[in-house]
């Protein structure tokens, strides 16, 4: 068994989109057969909760230069572009 | 598809045609009526008009017409509720993903939220509404509570 990775949710306030967003992913990559720990947190706290965690996915945009793959996409809320999104989260997951 | 927006919009916090010059006065309008019904503390405006300064909710649907979420930390919040107002001209807000970019603005949800668990159905819900390009040109269009009601009941 391989490690689960750990993405890292992040919006303004942590609690809000972000929440929208990983329960979409969750449900989506699950049908595609993929399982991840999901925490979350306000952009603000991104820099600081990075260590551990395999991506970002963020609906809000965040500092440059952390050092992990970051996704930032409206797509789980808006609708539009989900499949591609998808797609990419699953292709930084099966790495 | 079934909306249940309705289940967590207070008909007394839905205004249609409102006339405002920015999103700063949207966001007051709403705010002043979540107050009134008794949604959030006297705090909240300032808040949330901070936090779209800092962390703008324009969302980008690909039409003429987008929508605005606002929404603030949940210590400015009494009840968690839902206001809504449709604009008779839309107002620039900037884009959440890109605050760069400045979007025209047609709807606006303003959220109050206290519950992690009960808002994430909240969010989710206006998500769903606003996937429905069908859904937000009605909306525009309605004139009543009613029509909103039926549309989103």
């Amino acid at each position: 068994m391989t490690k689960l990775k750990t993405v890292l949710f992040a919006c303004g306030t942590g609690i809000a989109t972000s929440t929208v967003v990983a329960h979409a992913v969750e449900d989506a990559l699950k049908e595609r057969g993929i399982r991840f720990n999901a925490r979350q947190c306000k952009a603000t706290e991104v820099a600081g909760q990075i260590d551990d965690v395999d991506l970002v996915i963020s609906t809000t945009q965040l500092p440059k230069d952390l050092g992990k793959p970051v996704i930032t996409t409206l797509a789980f809320l808006t609708g539009i572009g989900k499949a591609d999104v998808l797609d990419k989260i699953e292709a930084a997951l099966r790495d | 598809m079934a909306q249940a927006l309705m289940r967590y919009l207070d008909p007394g916090a839905i205004i249609l045609g409102i006339e405002a010059g920015n999103d700063q006065e949207v966001i007051q309008i709403l705010s002043d009526r979540l107050h009134d019904l008794g949604y959030v503390k006297a705090s909240f405006a300032a808040a949330v008009l901070a936090r779209e300064a800092a962390l703008p909710t324009g969302l980008p649907l690909g039409l003429d017409n987008n929508v605005a979420i606002p929404h603030t930390d949940p210590e400015h919040v009494l009840k968690s509720g839902l206001a809504m107002a449709t604009l008779c001209k839309p107002v620039a807000f900037s884009n959440m993903e890109d605050p760069d970019e400045k979007l025209q603005v047609s709807v606006v949800f303003l959220m109050a939220l206290n519950d992690k668990d009960q808002q994430i159905e909240m969010l989710q819900e206006i998500a769903l509404t606003i996937q429905s390009a069908d859904t937000i040109t009605a909306l525009i269009q309605s004139d009543s509570v009613e029509d909103v009601s039926r549309l989103l009941g």
